[in-house]
């Protein structure tokens, strides 16, 4: 079954919604672009990935979420992750492994989170975290909490892991308040859609588990507002799980070492290819609902509070090993027998 | 209660933790108005409405499930209808419920519950012991327990504790083992018990093994020879002051387990005792394991595969008259 979600109505708010969202966009590009720029400095360990070209899709979902809701963000999330809620100042301790961090060196990167705020830290296994959503979802109706949701977020590759299916049937069984926003950015990697599912659409795959299907544009943020809020607002009103298939191009490499050259030029040239920031500027400028002096003062804010917070995290102490209380588990009273 | 089985046992401890902890609750295939394939939770969906759910056939997403509840603040427990079956869920319990509280602080108090183990005519995928593969990654607790007692205490305690629990119940204890009636007080999680004590060899052993042991101690004490079994209980913490005790007492150690052998829960405590209790030692330790090949189907092979009573005295004579 197909369902569209219902429209926002249209009116003053829209500008409110888009401004509010453009924001975080920008946001997400500005922070991630930084991470590009440490990491071609030698300045991160390990990997960095970005969310070029997503975060239209990413930041609709993070406004559409409140505080209370429950949010599995991926890879390509940092827009949605810092309209949710999350500080430039826990991307950037994470990213650098400082210990004052939410992941205090211990995890890094983009698998950084704040679980009892309902905000998840990714395992690299992916359809993992959408079960774990779950849980938390079938908590809550134990616990009589209503009006929350959950959403979760995944690539077009990770519609292929049998966990994916599994908690998609499981939200699907239990009815629960799920919203699992499928990026389809063309690859997994390096892998073409064609090389990862046969069905026509993605979006197809909703009618296997009984629920709601939703498409978007999602180089479109207008369309992203409407259809993800709509979603979001449809799984809260006991609508049950609701799927969103969102059509973008990864606009960078899987990360910062792939260079991508595998992506094929008709592709970058088509629609699909669009850059969602630019689009959604465009509309801004050409609505007239802010000037373009605007814009630019919010970016130099946004670039002067990000370089601020790398040179706070910067002078602060990394993980110290010899004070590293090396426990991997919370009961204290266990732990002398357990290490090995 | 009288002639209360492991299986009874396992039932009433699930029983307990609903009925003292609202925020238990129990989540498996078939374990509702069924009761569980093998009934360890029979009539408990009637006794708690709402609170003992069928799950899908997904081992997945049920443990994904359960530790997003646990984050929650519940305390879910998750029957897998075998142990065979709990590699379809792997994932979640080494990588999501095992690093939780690692990597965020966050405790993850889920009980995983693996009927396992071998029983005539279970054949290579209903028979498997597991416990050493889950013991091997850092954030787990793996409990074995091989009395009608420990499975009700360690269950109930497996509960209580803020950690993800593998429960390793053995199905071939399920209806063979009784006890009388049900502890009201037991030795805690990270403790060995001396199952019987003895002069001349230590055991060391776990859950069904112990009960083969035992059988073995009392055909080698006919020739005199008086063996010290040491039941660990749990695998992981392992109580390694208990089993270097027992081998200063006795001078020779013999371990077994009907898991396979390579790398396994005998190889490590032969590997603590070596390293730690070298000089301890009167003869270079043994272990007999089950062997190393999937689990047969038929009797006659199956009784070969594991480690028996016959087996262990005869590997233990081995060692003895060293």
């Amino acid at each position: 079954m197909f369902q569209t979600a219902p429209e926002i109505s249209l009116g003053e708010a829209v500008s409110d919604s888009h401004l509010a969202a453009y924001r975080f966009m920008l946001r997400a590009r500005l922070l991630d672009d930084k991470f590009a720029a440490l990491y071609r400095a030698g300045k991160i360990h390990g990997g960095v990935f970005l969310g070029r070209g997503q975060e239209a899709l990413s930041a609709s979902l993070g406004l559409a979420l409140n505080k209370t809701d429950v949010f599995a963000p991926l890879i390509r999330d940092a827009a949605g992750r810092l309209a949710f809620g999350e500080s430039i100042l826990d991307a950037v301790r994470t990213y650098m492994g400082s210990s004052l961090g939410p992941m205090r060196g211990r995890d890094g990167n983009v698998h950084r989170g704040r679980p009892k705020d309902g905000y998840l830290p990714m395992i690299s296994h992916l359809g993992a975290m959408i079960s774990v959503v779950n849980g938390i979802l079938i908590a809550r109706r134990f616990k009589k909490i209503t009006g929350t949701v959950g959403a979760a977020c995944l690539g077009d590759g990770a519609t292929s892991t049998g966990a994916f299916h599994e908690a998609m049937n499981q939200a699907a069984v239990e009815k629960l308040p799920l919203v699992m926003v499928v990026a389809d950015n063309q690859y997994a990697y390096s892998t073409p859609t064609a090389s990862q599912f046969a069905c026509a659409d993605l979006a197809d795959k909703g009618i296997g588990y009984g629920i709601a299907t939703h498409s978007v544009d999602a180089t479109d943020l207008t369309a992203c507002l409407k259809i993800v809020g709509g979603a979001v607002t449809q799984a809260r009103n006991g609508g049950g799980p609701q799927l969103i298939i969102a059509k973008l191009l990864r606009l960078c490499g899987h990360g910062e070492h792939d260079d991508a050259h595998y992506i094929v030029p008709e592709l970058k040239n088509s629609t699909l290819g669009r850059d969602c920031l630019k689009v959604a500027e465009e509309t801004i400028l050409r609505q007239n609902w802010v000037d373009a002096a605007q814009l630019a003062v919010w970016r130099s804010n946004i670039i002067q509070e990000i370089e601020e917070a790398v040179a706070q995290v910067q002078r602060e102490p990394a993980p110290d090993p010899f004070t590293e209380e090396w426990r991997a588990i919370a009961s204290e009273h266990l732990s002398e027998t357990h290490n090995a | 209660m009288s002639n209360i089985t492991y299986l009874e046992a396992i039932r009433e401890a699930q029983a307990h933790a609903l009925r003292d902890d609202p925020r238990v609750f129990i989540y498996g295939q078939d374990v509702g108005a069924f009761g569980g394939a093998f009934k360890a939770t029979k009539n408990l969906a009637k006794e708690f409405p709402g609170r003992v759910m069928d799950s899908p056939i997904s081992e997945d997403a049920m443990v994904g499930m359960a530790v997003g509840a646990a984050i929650e603040g519940m305390r879910p427990i998750i029957e897998m209808q075998f142990a065979d079956f709990s590699t379809v869920g792997f994932n979640q319990i080494v990588n999501q419920a095992a690093t939780l509280f690692w990597r965020t602080n966050v405790s993850c108090p889920i009980t995983v519950r693996l009927p396992f183990g071998g029983t005539s005519g279970g054949g290579p995928f209903h028979s498997q012991c597991l416990e050493a593969i889950y013991a091997h990654y850092p954030g787990l607790i793996v409990l074995t327990p091989a009395t009608v007692e420990d499975a009700y205490s360690m269950l109930l305690e497996a509960v209580a504790i803020d950690d993800p629990v593998v429960f390793c119940e053995h199905k071939f204890l399920y209806y063979h083992l009784k006890a009388d009636k049900l502890p009201s007080e037991a030795l805690p999680i990270g403790k060995a018990r001396i199952a019987r004590e003895g002069r001349d060899l230590t055991i060391v052993t776990y859950s069904a093994m112990v009960h083969e042991a035992l059988a073995a101690a009392v055909e080698l004490s006919a020739d005199g020879w008086e063996v010290e079994i040491v039941d660990l209980r749990s695998i992981k913490p392992l109580d390694t002051d208990t089993v270097m005790a027992s081998v200063a007492r006795t001078g020779k150690l013999l371990c077994v387990g009907e898991a396979w052998p390579w790398g396994g829960v005998t190889a490590e405590i032969i590997a603590r005792v070596s390293c730690e209790g070298y000089g301890l030692l009167d003869a270079a330790p043994q272990r007999l394991n089950a062997k190393d090949t999937p689990v047969p189907y038929h009797p006659n092979l199956w009784a070969a595969h594991r480690p028996t009573a016959r087996s262990i005295a005869a590997a233990a004579r081995n060692l003895l008259n060293q």
